[in-house]
Formats: structure tokens, C-alpha cells, sequence
């Protein structure tokens, strides 16, 4: 999977490309901590999935981790563009209720 | 008419990938929806990462992956001989994940259970763990 950024002054986006798994979990993560912690004052973290074409749950222990870090740093959180098919892995989840979708 | 296909393969992260494309590929002949072909794939995705991560903790084990159609319905079956579950009403509760400390979400099983119609697990411990599954494929 690929993972690339933008930021502009509403916040940090960061965008998942490709299929998320349990194979690539790890590397993912990492990554986007990465990101985050390059971008600490960002007012802002949007989570932009129209690139992702597959993901199972692995893709929610990873945006649930990200959403507590975040929140301990006090940056809020939101899911953008998920395809039906992702969007359905994180509705069984509840993890909008946590992260709102735009 | 029915038809089947049964792989085996090693128990490592990179064929999660593999085996919920061979399973994907295997039922286009039935001409599944977008929506048939994801639901099928991540719960043959979530059975098999779960044979890789709980099965087989610390060896190399195999997986095999079993899937028939018998009119218009796919019937998978997902089988690991690794390490087997201890508390089987345990782990299929949503959110519960022995591996919470990595992130792990816990929905492996409540997924399995949502996207596919019928959905079972058998386990013996030091034996291994088998999960069955079935979805109609046939047009709504």
C-alpha cells in the first residue's frame, strides 16, 4: 500500500492508497506516526481512504491507534471518502463515533 | 452444478492477500456484485490472518482454504493445525483481541459474522482451529 500527504492550514491529510492488511498493518502505522509526528501543530487530521480498494480490520486497530494519539495530543480526528466497502468495515465497527466521517 | 477448489499454503501474513484473491477469482464465474465479491474477501481476509497471528504464534504452520458452490451457494472452509483457541465464547465477543496491546481491533470474528450468512468456528487446543462459512451467491 501507499501512503502519501498533503498539508494545507485546515490540517494534515493523509491519504491511503492500495489494500490494507494485517501483511502491511505494521508498516502502515509507523508511517502515519511518522506524519503525525512531523506535523504536531496541524489543526486538524483527515484520513482520506478514496484510494484504498481493500481493508479489513487491521484498518481499524490502526485508525483507533492513531485517533489516541491524537487525542492525547488534542488534534481532532475525521475519515474522508471511504469506498462502500470500507465504509462497511468501519460502520460494523462503530470507530465513527470516535473518528466522524466528513 | 457444483464445483470446488481446495489450497494449502504457508501461514505467513503475505498470503492473506493471496488467499482472498484466489477465493474472489474462484467464484466469478457465478458473477457475483462488487458488494458479493468484498464481503467474501474480507472474511476469507479475517480467517486467515487469524490462523497467521493467533494459529501459529511462534512456528511456521500451513493453512488450508476449502471452498465449494453448490447451487449458488459458496461454502468456505479455513483451517489451521496450530495452537487452537481456549475460550472460544471469549474471542467471539466484538472488541475482544488477546493482542490488544498491538492494535488489534477485535472484530476479526464479528466481521466474519456480518458479511457472510452463516458463520462457525470449531477449535481443540494443540489441535487447530477450522472456520466454516457460507454466502448465497445466487441473484438476489
Amino acid at each position: 500500500m501507499k501512503i502519501k500527504h498533503n498539508v494545507t492550514k485546515r490540517g494534515l491529510y493523509i491519504y491511503l492508497e492500495g489494500e490494507l492488511d494485517e501483511c502491511n498493518g505494521a508498516i502502515a502505522k509507523s508511517k502515519i506516526d511518522n506524519l503525525i509526528e512531523k506535523n504536531s501543530t496541524a489543526p486538524s487530521v483527515v484520513f482520506n481512504m478514496h484510494g484504498l480498494t481493500f481493508m479489513d480490520s487491521t484498518g481499524i486497530g490502526v485508525l483507533i491507534g492513531r485517533y489516541k494519539k491524537l487525542k492525547n495530543m488534542k488534534i481532532p480526528t475525521y475519515i474522508e471518502n471511504p469506498s462502500f466497502s470500507v465504509d462497511k468495515v468501519f460502520s460494523v465497527s462503530g470507530i465513527y463515533n470516535l473518528i466522524p466521517k466528513l | 452444478m457444483s464445483n470446488k477448489m481446495k489450497i494449502t499454503f504457508s501461514a505467513i501474513s503475505e498470503n492473506e492477500s493471496f488467499a482472498r484473491t484466489a477465493v474472489a477469482g474462484f467464484i466469478m464465474f457465478l458473477n457475483p456484485t462488487v458488494e458479493q465479491i468484498t464481503d467474501v474477501k474480507t472474511a476469507v481476509s479475517e480467517a486467515v490472518t487469524n490462523c497467521v497471528v493467533h494459529g501459529y504464534p511462534d512456528t511456521m504452520g500451513e493453512i488450508t482454504l476449502e471452498c465449494e458452490i453448490n447451487e449458488g451457494v459458496l461454502h468456505i472452509k479455513i483451517s489451521d493445525n496450530g495452537v487452537g483457541i481456549e475460550n472460544l465464547n471469549k474471542v467471539l465477543e466484538p472488541f475482544y483481541s488477546s493482542k490488544a496491546m498491538e492494535e488489534h481491533a477485535g472484530m476479526g470474528f464479528t466481521i466474519m459474522r456480518t458479511f457472510m450468512d452463516s458463520f462457525s468456528v470449531e477449535s481443540a487446543l494443540n489441535v487447530g482451529t477450522t472456520v466454516t462459512m457460507t454466502k448465497s451467491l445466487s441473484i438476489a
